[in-house]
């Protein structure tokens, strides 16, 4: 079996007497989507934060994409995309300006940046906006482009949280075709949503309540064990009884 | 009975952006009505002109029987607005955000505790808690709380639910259902399809226009092509296979199955999974379903796309 991409044993975060996140365990293998959810407050954002080097854990052992998140933050941090709907791309910058922005930040050549930039704003249909204020386009097409972004450097696994937030249902699907392609390129996508039907399009979902993985399984299976005919309805049966779900 | 909210012809520019071209509608007292509709359509645009924070360029609206240019300060005495972007002061506590706009309406907390009594024993426990400290769904519960604290006769919610976790939300429209019993009316955007039906009726936006208003149920009429769910275990590549079927007119991720249009009027479903078993799916099933309203949405969204946008 190859090594998986990302791989936790008890991951926990203390902030003085309170457990953000309380001995996770799980295992992502390379191409892979894999869908991260959890209602507001359960720990999904600190756990995140600790896959993505941004945060050291407490206690605990976590490896992604081979490197360890205590000693080796800053070789996750450059071996990993990212992408959030609110800081991801900057909206007084044109679509050009953040992607050589961001081409320069992972350390890529100028022939490079000048390469990919052609290529991508051509892929993604925005060479006519290109020189565009990124805060005059669509929603939609801003997550597209965040979404190219954090793949420029290549990385073998890309983080997106809550990437649809706010868009149109169709909108969305096309999004989503992204991280399929992207998928069957070999990329391993670690998702956050809130939009449950897009939990079925996960290969395995894990959900979080009150700072542990309450159920980590294939979309069917989960609904299978837990005898509800939606993620939806399985995702309310899980997170409604939380003790946390007002902080 | 006067309606609550009528809008007639409203139309609104800024720069070369059209955000509503001619928008029309009426809501009688005390319904739930939604407005659909992607992000660029124009719903923050409306809501802030029915607020009278925004002049529109032509047509003209009501609120409770008020015109929204001439009598702007009588309507914000009476309406509750929830805007879209969290606009509380994130550095004043739960209890102090709610006494204070209590006080600008010129009432008190106590005074109208009845009313988001509901809410507010949920925010209780936090209430010495920093705005901006709180999660994105009790955020949104305070927000209710304080655009209701002055007893409005109609609420204006831009995205309320916008960010936040499915058990948030199901809890916030429970609220929602509780207000329209007490005959308050609820005009409410979502990005959420689930929420839609919720709805008493529903307006679908495009482009700053009004595809189509009616209930829930009655606007799923409007899909007119047969529908079917199809099923593989995978997914993706069904749906990339189907795309390229001569006679395939949408197909759509739909949960945890594939909603498929055809191009003829009267598809049989064998022959498209005789035709998935050639392309390698032995296990595809499809099956009639009905439409439901995020299937007309899309319908609507993709036939109202103007061709350059379709490229």
């Amino acid at each position: 079996m190859p090594e998986p991409v990302i791989h936790t044993e008890k991951l926990s975060k203390r902030f003085g007497s309170f457990t953000a996140v309380d001995e996770i365990s799980f295992s992502v293998s390379a191409g892979e989507i894999f869908g991260f959810l959890g209602a507001n407050g359960a720990g999904k954002t600190t756990a995140m934060k600790m896959l993505t080097g941004l945060l050291a854990p407490t206690s605990g052992q976590a490896t992604v994409a081979g490197f360890d998140v205590y000693r080796q933050s800053e070789e996750i941090k450059r071996n990993i995309g990212y992408m959030s709907q609110r800081f991801s791309l900057y909206d007084d910058l044109t679509p050009r300006e953040n992607i050589r922005f961001f081409g320069g930040i992972y350390g890529l050549g100028k022939a490079e940046i000048t390469a990919k930039c052609d290529q991508m704003l051509e892929s993604l249909e925005l060479v006519k906006v290109r020189d565009s204020r990124l805060s005059s386009l669509p929603l939609g097409w801003k997550q597209k482009l965040a979404f190219s972004v954090a793949l420029l450097h290549e990385p073998k696994l890309v983080f997106l949280d809550e990437p649809t937030g706010g868009v149109d249902p169709v909108t969305r699907r096309r999004f989503w075709d992204l991280i399929y392609k992207a998928a069957s390129d070999g990329i391993t996508v670690f998702v956050t949503t809130h939009y449950m039907d897009e939990a079925e399009y996960c290969d395995r979902v894990s959900i979080m309540v009150d700072g542990k993985i309450a159920a980590l399984d294939t979309p069917e299976a989960l609904k299978g064990s837990f005898g509800t005919a939606t993620m939806n309805d399985l995702f309310i049966k899980l997170a409604r009884p939380a003790i946390r779900s007002g902080e | 009975m006067n309606p609550a909210v009528t809008t007639e012809n409203l139309s609104k520019r800024f720069g070369k952006v059209e955000a509503l071209r001619g928008i029309s509608f009426c809501v009688p007292e005390a319904e739930l009505f939604g407005l659909i509709g992607a992000d660029g359509a124009g719903k923050t645009t409306l809501f802030r002109i029915l607020a009278t924070l925004i002049l529109p360029d032509a047509g003209n609206a009501s609120l409770l029987g008020l015109d929204t240019v001439k009598s702007y300060r009588a309507i914000r005495t009476r309406i509750g607005y929830m805007p879209g972007r969290f606009s509380l002061y994130q550095d004043l506590s739960v209890e102090e955000n709610l006494n204070f706009f209590a006080t600008v309406f010129g009432t008190t907390v106590k005074e109208n505790y009845e009313l988001i009594r509901d809410i507010y024993v949920q925010l209780e426990p936090f209430r010495s808690r920093r705005a901006g400290q709180l999660s994105g769904g009790m955020k949104q519960k305070l927000a209710l709380c304080c655009a209701l604290v002055h007893r409005p006769e109609l609420l204006l919610l831009d995205e309320p639910t916008t960010g936040v976790d499915a058990v948030s939300r199901q809890e916030f429209w429970q609220m929602l259902g509780r207000l329209k019993q007490q005959g308050i009316t609820i005009l409410v955007s979502t990005p959420y399809m689930d929420e839609a039906s919720l709805c008493d009726r529903v307006a679908f936006l495009q482009e700053g226009r009004v595809l189509a208003i009616d209930t829930p149920t009655g606007i799923t009429t409007l899909f007119r092509k047969p529908l079917f769910a199809v099923r593989s275990r995978d997914k993706h590549r069904l749906i990339t296979k189907l795309r390229t079927y001569e006679h395939a007119a949408s197909v759509f991720a739909f949960g945890d199955s594939v909603h498929y249009t055809d191009l003829r009027q009267s598809p049989e479903p064998h022959e498209l999974k005789a035709w998935l078993k050639t392309e390698g799916f032995d296990d595809a099933e499809a099956e009639p379903v009905k439409p439901g309203i995020e299937d007309t949405f899309m319908a609507l969204m993709e036939s109202g796309e103007s061709p350059e946008e379709n490229s």
